[in-house]
């Protein structure tokens, strides 16, 4: 099996051919699968996803995939999940009522707040804005959190789409963080092998394109044993359950 | 500083002078069958060069989105029309969105599977406004733009014009906007007939009115011809983005020409006959030929560092490999 092959998981929810185009740039082949099989036993998966918290739960729980994505997230695999797809990865939503996610990272999903003397900032959050780290990111505040940044500046711009946002149990998840208005919201997370970004790194030129490329590029592999299951941090996994 | 809830309200240190607003510069490609043309208020085109090779250039600029118009949507064009959104949208990758001759739902869905992100609506959806809203629902508001070609009237109102300009309807833009985005669509590519291909600046009146009220992002389009237009645009008009299209394809040209195209016009478009359109303009030399002083056309980068003096946030332009923004020789 190829190393640079990508699963993206089909729930039918938004325009998945662009994050294939942009691997496809970055040498690698993004294949659309809504198949339970095909996604456990992805070497990476991508969760992408555009629209509603529980239009896109209520469709990965028809598809039956939520859970092959436990499954492959306890496989140790690299998860990235895009804008809706990160959100997803969370425990809980507010949009539209109450959702319960994935919940493969505590924390929940909110509305961004508008504010209300200044028209120009509107929600949806449309446009391009800036990756800066946590404010405690360790001595001097050098380095990213999660190696999905690697090789892109502090402060470049990504493209953002959304009107929620998450906020994660623990800060330590967060690996950067964006402001828009009074909001300073989460905009990569990571927690082991799952992680998350809000924005569209297939449409955010150059600096999304090295985020994909790292992602693609990170070797955290899974341990394989020989009946065919899984050593992962949530413990023995049939590949097969 | 960052606390348990990630999401706070107040001031951090690295984003204290960064509120997250940035103004979209969109260069808009106008196409006609396979060429990139220049209209003056929505007529007498002009063939510029190909829109493939531009629209790269540009994303390589720093283009923050990019905007494909069909002029003249038939359904013989329309395949031409796929192949170019399809080519642009697998060598760049920014936000692609495509407007003219969008009527049906399976519309929409070709033009997204070859590659736009969104795409905007006019006659269809004054048309029957019902479309907007089907649309939306399909797709999601974040792919559907409502775009409103404005004209100015005489009593100081403007009407929603469809058909590239064409065809007047007797729809008040500015209630039309609120309908629209009401139904559903998620941005309007605001469009002034008057200033289109004038180089006279915006309708800052026009962009102002709708701005005031709608709650979705407003791209202010038609007759950015200096610097200082895009300026007054955010500025004056309160537009969330801006568009122009002679500003910027009239400074890249001529690299474009040197880079892609030779002086014969069989290499115009990699073999491709020239078949319509007014070639006048390439026939006399491209920008040196160029009568109308009005234009000061500039890069991309420097629109931005322009914009940044004013106070007026845009993303950093990412530097190519090739030096491309350079004033023409």
């Amino acid at each position: 099996m190829s190393l640079n092959r990508v699963v993206i998981v089909d729930y039918g929810l938004g325009n998945l051919f662009s994050v294939v185009r942009a691997l496809h740039q970055l040498g690698a082949e993004g294949r659309i699968s809504g198949n339970p099989q095909e996604i456990v036993s992805a070497e990476r998966l991508i969760l992408p996803g555009v629209g509603a918290f529980g239009d896109g739960m209520a469709h990965l729980n028809e598809r039956g995939l939520v859970p092959a994505l436990h499954q492959y997230a306890a496989s140790g695999r690299p998860l990235l999940g895009i804008c809706l797809g990160m959100q997803i990865l969370m425990s809980t939503s507010e949009e539209f009522g109450f959702h319960r996610g994935l919940d493969l990272i505590k924390g929940k999903v909110i509305l961004l707040e508008r504010p209300r003397e200044d028209r120009r900032f509107k929600v949806p959050h449309i446009g391009w804005n800036a990756l800066y780290r946590p404010q405690d990111s360790g001595p001097n505040g050098s380095g990213w959190r999660s190696s999905l940044l690697d090789h892109v500046a502090e402060g470049s711009c990504v493209y953002f789409l959304h009107s929620y946002a998450v906020v994660p149990d623990s800060q330590d998840t967060c690996a950067a963080v964006t402001r828009y208005a009074n909001n300073l919201f989460c905009s990569v997370i990571k927690q082991g092998n799952v992680q998350g970004v809000q924005f569209h790194p297939e449409r955010s030129g150059e600096a999304g394109l090295s985020l994909l490329r790292n992602f693609i590029n990170d070797n955290s592999r899974p341990r394989p044993l020989t009946d065919g299951s899984v050593v992962a941090g949530f413990g023995l996994i049939k590949e097969d359950q | 500083m960052l606390n348990k809830t990630t999401v706070i309200q107040g001031q951090t240190a690295s984003a204290l002078l960064d509120q997250g607003l940035r103004t979209r510069i969109i260069p808009r490609l106008d196409i006609k069958g396979p060429n990139l043309v220049k209209g003056i208020s929505f007529d007498g085109f002009r063939v510029l060069g190909t829109p493939n090779e531009m629209a790269l250039l540009y994303y390589q600029e720093g283009a923050d989105e990019l905007l494909y118009y069909d002029t003249v949507a038939s359904l013989y064009q329309r395949n031409s029309l796929k192949e170019i959104v399809r080519r642009t949208a697998e060598e760049t990758f920014v936000p692609l969105t495509v407007a003219g001759g969008i009527r049906t739902i399976e519309d929409i869905r070709e033009i997204l599977r070859s590659g736009a992100d969104k795409v905007a609506i006019n006659t269809a959806a004054v048309n029957r406004p019902e479309f907007l809203k089907e649309a939306a629902q399909t797709f999601g508001s974040q792919c559907i733009v409502l775009s409103i070609e404005a004209k100015r009237l005489a009593n100081g109102s403007y009407e929603a014009w469809v058909n590239y300009g064409r065809q007047p309807t007797g729809v008040d833009a500015v209630a039309w906007a609120l309908r629209g985005v009401g139904l559903g669509a998620g941005e309007i590519l605001l469009t002034s007939i008057d200033r289109e291909g004038t180089a006279k600046g915006f309708d800052l009146d026009l962009i102002r009115k709708i701005g005031a009220e709608v709650d979705v992002p407003v791209i202010a389009s038609g007759g950015a011809g200096k610097k200082e237009h895009m300026a007054e645009a955010v500025l004056g008009g309160k537009a969330d983005a801006v568009s122009a299209a002679a500003l910027f394809h009239y400074h890249y040209m001529k690299r474009v020409d040197t880079l892609y195209m030779s002086s014969n016009h069989a290499g115009l478009r990699m073999g491709q006959q020239v078949d319509e359109g007014n070639i006048d303009f390439l026939r006399a030399g491209a920008y040196s030929g160029l009568k109308e002083s009005r234009y000061q056309p500039m890069a991309i980068p420097q629109i931005k560092d322009y914009l940044a003096r004013q106070g007026v946030a845009c993303r950093a332009p990412t530097r190519s490999d090739r030096e491309v923004s350079g004033a023409p020789q």
